[in-house]
């Protein structure tokens, strides 16, 4: 404690992470070397991948899309001293309700029905951590392994509602059919529909507005308002909150329910914006790459939406260089984000002791 | 007869703490020899010391004669040393057996040890009246039990010296009569036995020795028999300069605040605060005198709703506030509290001052309507408590726990007395606080008290007490031990603290 | 009734790599540190012994170095909670994505078939053991169900059903597992008793690592010919699951595995046939384990304490 404030804050919001995240691309690096490549030129590939067209530029945003929402979902529950690792399977079932509704009431208009579809969303991620978060308060049992539980019953759940539910008769593939008002979440849909222009083929949609949109909604909750501040209070120092009047029990579940919220919005982005269905195993990982995210943003909302991108960028141009060069796979990405967790999660005070050394001025 | 313990010239800082300043002590072989002090008199650093948790940074250690090091526990239980520490070495999920065998296990497997230890258990049980099921399971034991497993872990693994750490804490009457039995008889078999503790009563009942330390000095050693509890007690508080705090007469007004037989039990049900019945008068300090640990600090979570009462009331103008057990309701009756533990009630260390400031009135409709948190009314409200409050820097923005203790102080008084309660209740308020902050704190309680505000105080500084109370409530095992009048001498109170009431002494 | 004996067999095949990684997660987490990485630690053994087997051709070389891969793996989550006092989920979190990337980067370079291992000949591979004379009995009735059920398995599965009494007596009637069980309830008591905290946290994360290693090997070249990617599906959340639902105990953990086991023997049987008339969907069956973990979390039935110190890191000073 006493040595962590010795640091200036830009050490710790802006050194750090990139020192982690550095040494994390050293490693990986390593790895491409071990597969005998070039990690400088494979770095080469994937920037140009990702950020040299305007294809690459979409595809990197709604990649980012799908990480700022389940990043701020583990932020938030951050904020409150909780870990939340269910984002994977709150995001999977969400895709139900967006589905459900955008399906269910196709009859409507597209103003009304997209609206709905995207609280629907939020509605059932919420229901899936509200549920961890009770239990903990009232139960007794740990959110962590609650919500990964959660995980894995959703993964059967989904598989069950999608197959006997969500599939249309006769249809071999396991999805939904489509939903007919999705059209018009897609920029390129849009772009021909009402302006007679072509855009890249890419997935990008509406939801990266809504994604900075939740970015901003919460830097306002939790800096802008009651709420927010009983959030961080009883995070920082529970013994604090209860002795300012605030019960921590209630705050625990509110927490929870905004934290599925946020992550159910990525199934906003996949199954309306992208897909248009709802589809088997959507979600992909991006759960658990909000945990990465939210690490290496330090939690705050600005520096979800930069990591989100960063992600974002590595997913894109990790796609890229596996065309490229198909020794190196994709996954590369996913060692790189095990590492980015590893570094800046759990061995977050390796550089410290070094970088205080190195900061400290003796002063009496 | 060479001492079973020497100690020479033992030095110990911590930080700016010097805890133990050249500390040289003999412990004769065969007898048991008390250590008394007031909180933070370095008797635990001590015993750290000696038991090898902690490395002196000056000074010997001789054991019959020899100088040894002691650089780890395990070097101080090879020479013989036991401790019994004040929150108990225990695993609770393991039997008596194994909790015993913990550590000196003797081979591989734990069967051969663990018959061994039964053995050795039925005979340390017909020997010191240190009977225990050794089967039981150690979680389950009540407290005075629990101990006898440490003294028991601590024989078995051949203790010569055992030392224990303020025993008596968290036992009933009758518990720590069989734990004086049972040190009476370790003596009386060769052993030495060195008892850490704050109760005088204790000390002369069962010591042959008596040394006391105050403010990391070795200030006397006494054969017991030769001294009285109120030689002891002057020892121990010290003659002291008062802090002269200037201060006209009190005129107290209505009773604001009148606890009633207020009891409240912990989770093992044992009573911490006891039928505790007082009130305070607008106008007026009352403060509450006594070692840490007696139940001031439970009083003071009872009196401001962080916990509900077992049984008794505590009306504050005219409502019984105790039922509501919720800070925020009371609070809102206007019950200003400062809390004892600064750093982790008080405010929050990452937050910063201006967020410190409103903790508790987050909710307050002056500082944002509705949902809404209006961060220039908080960062104005927090400025202008800065200056009034003479808080340095001055800064709003800057993160609560870089704030120094004294200013970090200033934050919190100047939240809790900003919103014009009645009655406030203190803890601690200069713990950790540097001279000039001091001085600004006792004036601005003076001042309060002279508007007519009613002022509990809790503190374990009985300067602090003394120039600021008065009346003077003494607490001693969660009971108020009795009340003075300001102009009571440092005998009188040390008595009480002690656990002598009048009438025994 | 082949059925029956099918899912039976089937049940036994199902709970090794469970009892293996819920075993392995036993150590760990009785000296009082959590691993959510059991997962990763299985996969990359997985990979590790289907790469090792089909490149030395002994299934017995792969064995070795899947063991050794998984103890550096638990060796990091074990620096990191131990030295670093890091938040132990995060580095589980860590230690399962770097395991699952590695596996397939690493296996598509090798051996270009996108992560896929090549498929090994029954000698790269731990195969059932023939047991001298009992093909002789074979022709009994009724005693041919038992070797069906019982002596049909590769040496891995007896290795595994062999741990639990060892790991039972092990943890009961040692030294090491009574200061092991100890320094998972209440580091201060060992460490006062002047016996090295970091030291035996060590030792338990290395069990961890072995046997995990040895789980990893079951799924890829005893239960399978070849590492795919995914293979392990959730194996290590579902032996984590059934650790806590055995109290963290094991005999306990035999039975949970052994439930969870059968559970997933019969949805793999019961895909698209009908008990009693009703067709029970598969996905139901498959969620039963972690359904029945939660509520068992949650005190609905029994209760379930995990260790006291798990979790925590280890700061001497009070």
């Amino acid at each position: 404690m006493a040595a962590r404030s010795e640091l200036p804050v830009w050490v710790d919001m802006a050194l750090i992470p990139l020192l982690n995240l550095f040494v994390a691309l050293v490693i990986a690096g390593l790895v491409v070397l071990i597969i005998g490549e070039n990690p400088l030129e494979a770095m080469w590939i994937m920037l140009k991948g990702a950020v040299g067209s305007l294809k690459g530029w979409g595809y990197l945003l709604y990649y980012a899309t799908n990480f700022v929402f389940t990043g701020l979902a583990v932020a938030v529950a951050f904020h409150a001293g909780l870990f939340n690792i269910g984002g994977e399977g709150q995001a999977y079932m969400a895709g139900a309700g967006a589905a459900a509704v955008g399906l269910g009431l196709e009859f409507l208009p597209w103003p009304i029905v997209i609206p709905l579809s995207i609280l629907a969303s939020m509605a059932v991620g919420a229901f899936w951590a509200w549920v961890p978060g009770v239990l903990q308060v009232k139960r007794g049992s740990h959110i962590v392994i609650t919500t990964i539980m959660f995980n894995y019953i959703a993964l059967s759940l989904m598989g069950y509602l999608i197959n006997y539910g969500f599939r249309p008769v006769g249809k071999m593939a396991v999805e939904s059919r489509e939903i007919t008002s999705a059209y018009i979440m897609s920029f390129r849909e849009v772009a021909r529909e009402f302006f007679d222009l072509r855009l890249p083929s890419t997935p990008l949609n509406f939801s990266v507005f809504l994604a900075i949109a939740a970015a901003f909604a919460v830097w306002y909750l939790l800096w802008r308002t009651k709420l927010g501040y009983e959030i961080r209070a009883v995070g920082a120092s529970p013994e604090a909150a209860v002795y300012a009047g605030i019960r921590p029990d209630r705050i625990i579940v509110i927490t929870m329910a905004i934290s599925g919220a946020l992550a159910g919005l990525m199934a906003v982005n996949e199954i309306l914006g992208a897909q248009h269905r709802l589809v088997l195993g959507f979600v992909q990982g991006a759960g658990f790459v909000g945990i990465a995210v939210a690490l290496m943003g330090r939690s705050h909302p600005l520096g979800i939406v930069l990591s989100a991108m960063l992600f974002g960028l590595l997913y894109q141009g990790g796609t890229e260089l596996s065309f490229a060069r198909p020794e190196i796979n994709r996954d590369m990405i996913v060692v790189i984000q095990g590492l980015a967790i590893l570094f800046m999660g759990a061995l977050e005070y390796a550089f410290r002791p070094w970088l205080t050394a190195l900061f400290f001025r003796p002063e009496d | 007869m060479t001492p079973a313990i020497e100690l020479i010239g033992i030095d110990k800082r911590f930080g700016a703490v010097h805890a133990n300043k050249d500390i040289t002590l003999e412990i004769a072989q065969g007898s048991i020899h008390g250590i008394i002090g007031e909180n933070g008199a370095g008797k635990s650093t001590l015993m750290s010391i000696l038991f090898g948790f902690y490395a002196a940074d000056k000074g010997e250690i001789k054991i019959k004669g020899e100088p040894i090091r002691i650089k780890s526990s395990s070097d101080a239980i090879a020479h013989g040393i036991g401790m019994v520490h004040q929150h108990f070495m225990l695993v609770d999920t393991f039997t008596v057996l194994e909790n015993v065998v913990l550590g000196a296990e003797g081979g591989r497997l734990i069967g051969p040890a663990l018959a061994r230890a039964r053995e050795e258990l039925t005979r340390l049980a017909r020997d010191y009246e240190l009977d225990v099921d050794p089967d039981a399971i150690v979680g389950e034991l009540p407290v005075g039990l629990q101990q006898r497993v440490e003294i028991l872990k601590a024989l078995f693994k051949g203790a010569e010296t055992l030392i224990l750490d303020e025993p008596t804490g968290v036992l009933t009457p009758d518990e720590a009569d069989h734990l004086f039995r049972i040190l009476g008889q370790l003596r009386d078999q060769g052993k030495t036995v060195i008892l850490i503790t704050h109760k005088l009563r204790e000390i002369m009942a069962i010591t042959d020795h008596v040394s006391v330390m105050r403010r990391g000095e070795m200030v006397a050693t006494k054969e017991t028999r030769k001294t009285s509890v109120e030689e002891l007690a002057e020892l121990m508080v010290g003659r002291r300069v008062l802090l002269r705090v200037k201060k006209g007469k009190a005129t107290p007004g209505q009773v604001v605040l009148d606890v009633k037989n207020l009891t409240w039990k912990d989770r093992k049900g044992t009573p911490r605060v006891e039928n505790v019945s007082f009130t305070v008068r607008s106008g007026e300090i009352v403060g509450i005198a006594g070692v840490s640990g007696n139940g001031q600090s439970e009083l003071l979570e009872l009196i401001s709703g962080i916990s509900k009462p077992s049984s008794g009331q505590i009306i504050f103008e005219g409502k019984d506030i105790g039922i509501l057990g919720d800070p925020r309701h009371v609070r809102e009756e206007g019950l200003a509290h400062v809390p004892e533990d600064r750093q982790h009630r008080g405010l929050i260390a990452s937050f910063d001052a201006s967020e410190s400031g409103i903790l508790g009135w987050q909710y307050d409709e002056s500082l944002g309507h509705g949902f809404r948190l209006d961060r220039q009314a908080v960062i104005a409200r927090s400025k202008k408590d800065m200056l009034e409050f003479d808080v340095r820097p001055a800064d709003p923005l800057l993160k609560s726990g870089k704030f120094s203790g004294g200013n970090q102080q200033k934050i919190i008084l100047a939240r809790e007395i900003g919103r014009d309660p009645d009655l406030l209740i203190v803890g601690q308020p200069t713990r950790g606080v540097d001279i000039g902050a001091i001085e600004f704190i006792h004036k601005r309680l003076i001042a309060l008290r002279d508007e007519g505000k009613a002022i509990l105080l809790v503190s374990v500084e009985l300067d602090e007490i003394r120039s600021l109370s008065d009346r003077i409530l003494v607490m001693f095992a969660g009971r108020i031990m009795g009340e003075h009048g300001p102009e009571a001498n440092e005998r009188e109170l040390g008595l009480l603290m002690a656990g002598v009431s009048k009438d025994a002494a | 009734m082949d059925l029956y004996v099918e899912i039976l067999a089937s049940t036994i095949r199902y709970s090794v790599p469970l009892i293996l990684a819920c075993i392995a997660g036993l150590w760990s987490e009785r000296s009082g540190i959590v691993d959510i990485g059991l997962e990763g630690k299985m996969l990359i053994a997985a990979f590790v012994a289907a790469s090792g087997s089909a490149v030395y051709g002994s299934a017995w070389i792969g064995l070795g170095l899947a063991i050794l891969t998984s103890v550096g793996f638990a060796l990091v989550h074990g620096y990191a909670a131990i030295n670093q006092r890091g938040n132990q989920v995060v580095s589980g979190v860590a230690i399962n994505m770097l395991a699952a990337g590695l596996a397939v980067v690493l296996g598509n370079e090798w051996f270009r078939e996108g992560g896929r291992t090549p498929a090994l000949p029954p000698e790269g591979r731990f195969m059932p053991l023939e047991i001298p004379g009992i093909s002789a009995l074979a022709d009994v009735p009724g005693v041919s169900i038992i070797i069906k059920i019982f002596f049909s398995h590769s040496i891995l599965t007896y290795v595994a059903f062999l741990l639990v009494p060892v790991t039972a007596w092990a943890l009961s009637r040692t030294r090491f597992g009574l200061r092991l069980r100890a320094v998972g309830e209440n580091p201060h008591a060992v460490d006062t008793a002047g016996i090295s905290v970091a030291k035996l946290r060590y030792m338990a994360v290395i069990i961890t690592g072995v046997l995990c290693g040895i789980a990893g090997t079951f799924i890829s070249i005893s239960l399978s010919s070849s590492f795919v990617r995914d293979i392990t599906a959730g194996m290590g959340f579902m032996a984590l699951a059934a650790l806590i639902f055995a109290n963290w105990r094991a005999w306990p953990a035999l039975g949970a595995c052994l439930l969870f086991g059968f559970l997933q023997a019969s949805g793999t049987f019961l895909q698209g046939k009908q008990v009693f008339g009703v067709a029970i969907p598969v996905q139901f069956i498959n969620m039963l384990p972690y359904l029945m973990t939660v509520i068992l979390l949650a005190g609905f039935i029994g209760k379930s304490i995990p260790p006291r110190a798990s979790g925590l890191p280890y700061i001497k000073d009070r």
